[in-house]
């Protein structure tokens, strides 16, 4: 019940200070509508009006991905550089439930993107906004941004032992965008880039809110994000160990 | 004049070093190269999926376009960094001249553009169906200073409003992304509506781009001179645009004692 709580409390606290973030809301609302103008008139001039709809769901999903990337690479470095990193793994719960609803805080921002980019789609290139599933989406978009978050959790997890993250936050955007296959279809990508793809969750995220939206069978795709998802806790919660218990006997935690 | 040229050349370089002093190589690949890199490759394969255009057409668009990395995020990190690591008061305090100041920490951000730039060349060069003919690359490596040039001095615009704002990295991001959109990176001008094309023809990278295009495609540089030259007075006007900026804000800022204020 105290771990629901803690979830709670740190998912609604994180969204608060998110927001107040205006860099934050450029990365999760300006920059998605932004690639999505270019994805629609890419289309526009390969005419391929067709896929409009289908990018409009990935480029939302990608600022999904840029949210989470964003927010759960700097997710404990911004506590030690706040001061509160100490406290937080110093207080009784371990530090992986205080550290979810962080980082699925970030990817639950990135709802706003997908909203924003249907609307835009809709309003100003008259994109017809029909689900083909509406129940199927209900249950893809929370398990598709779920599985995105606990990607963050090991995102954030991983990356706080390397000192330059922010330099690799910058870098991952286009590149798990690419392998993922969120604006097109990983079919054109090199055969040996598959796999890459098939343990990000954004793959799957974005394949079960598209055949939700779209017309498929998204079941099997729901399920890979929570499986992965749950591989990704796991790893995360090896990784905080290993980074909790190293922190303390060089006592370097506070460092940056 | 000797003393403007040191202002301008060793402060210059010096401010860089001072500047920049956090890009390690760990730091410099992924973000410098790394990004660009993928920013490539991402919009090529978009291209492919949407069969609009080829490989060339992506290839030279983001290759000019990701110097805006050094252009335009390493101007606001210039100027606001001086501001953040309390230099500006003093530096401005300073007799010099502030065109052989600001133009001499535009050097450096310049260089970088041009080593990015010509990066991404070869990246669609050996990854990509890009082919240009070798008689090309002095051209094409013309057009790239000129356009690195006239984004570095877009950058400076971006850059002078680091001495109003307290983020000026909330005017750079969104400009780098819209010039994505707007100069005829990715997608051709002809497809935007009017307005945005009226706009973009007033933004730097877009004719440069648009002669590179040409150059690779086989036009030669007296063909896409109406388009260099016209890239070229683009970015003396936004270079003046600065200076007038700069001086502006720093007047304000002196009346108003807002110089360090975070």
């Amino acid at each position: 019940m105290s771990a629901l709580r803690i979830f709670a409390a740190g998912w609604w606290m994180n969204m608060k200070q998110l927001t107040r973030s205006a860099l934050f809301v450029f990365t999760s609302l300006i920059e998605p509508l932004i690639m999505a103008t270019i994805a629609f008139y890419t289309a526009k001039a390969g005419g391929k009006p067709e896929a409009l709809f289908y990018m409009a769901i990935g480029a939302g999903v990608m600022g999904i991905w840029s949210s989470t990337l964003f927010g759960s690479g700097g997710v404990i470095s911004w506590q030690r550089w706040e001061g509160t990193l100490e406290l937080l793994v110093a207080s009784p719960p371990p530090l992986l439930v205080i550290v979810v609803p962080l980082t699925i805080a970030t990817a639950t921002i990135g709802i706003y993107s997908l909203s924003a980019t249907l609307l835009w789609g809709w309003l100003l290139f008259d994109i017809p906004f029909h689900l083909a599933h509406p129940v199927l989406f209900a249950i893809a978009l929370p398990a598709g941004v779920i599985s995105m978050g606990l990607l963050g959790l090991l995102i954030a997890a991983t990356f706080v032992l390397y000192r330059e993250a922010n330099a690799l936050s910058n870098m991952l955007e286009f590149p798990i965008a690419l392998v993922t296959g969120l604006l097109f279809t990983t079919a054109l990508l090199p055969d040996w880039s598959h796999p890459i793809g098939w343990v990000l969750a954004p793959t799957w995220a974005v394949r079960a809110i598209r055949d939700a939206a779209l017309g498929g069978s998204p079941g099997f795709a729901i399920v890979l994000c929570l499986v992965l998802g749950a591989a990704y806790v796991v790893l995360a919660s090896w990784f905080l160990r290993v980074l909790e218990v190293k922190a303390r006997e060089k006592a370097t935690l506070s460092l940056a | 004049m000797n003393s403007w040229l040191r202002v301008f050349l060793v402060g210059g370089v010096i401010a860089y070093r001072g500047l920049f002093n956090w890009l390690r190589p760990a730091h410099y690949f992924p973000t410098m190269l790394g990004g660009p890199l993928f920013q490539i490759l991402f919009f090529a394969y978009l291209g492919r999926f949407a069969n609009a255009q080829s490989d060339e057409f992506y290839v030279v668009g983001n290759a000019v376009q990701i110097s805006a990395m050094a252009g335009v995020f390493g101007m606001a990190i210039t100027i606001g960094g001086e501001r953040w690591t309390q230099t500006l008061g003093p530096l401005l305090a300073t007799p010099a001249s502030r065109l052989a100041i600001f133009l001499g920490r535009a050097l450096p951000n310049l260089l970088q553009g041009v080593i990015v730039s010509t990066f991404g060349f070869c990246v669609g060069r050996l990854l990509l169906d890009f082919h240009p003919a070798l008689a090309s690359v002095p051209t094409l490596a013309l057009i790239v200073v000129t356009t690195v040039a006239s984004c570095t001095a877009f950058g400076m615009v971006i850059g002078a409003f680091g001495l109003r704002l307290r983020d000026s990295f909330m005017v750079a991001n969104p400009a780098y992304f819209l010039m994505l959109l707007f100069c005829g990176v990715n997608v051709p001008l002809d497809v935007l509506p009017d307005w945005m094309s009226a706009i973009s023809r007033c933004l730097p990278l877009t004719h440069g781009i648009a002669a590179a295009r040409e150059v690779a495609g086989g036009a030669s540089l007296g063909s896409v001179g109406g388009l260099l030259g016209t890239e070229a007075l683009i970015g003396l006007a936004y270079a003046v645009a600065a200076y007038l900026l700069l001086r502006f804000f720093e007047e304000e800022s002196r009346r108003r004692a807002t110089l360090d204020r975070m």
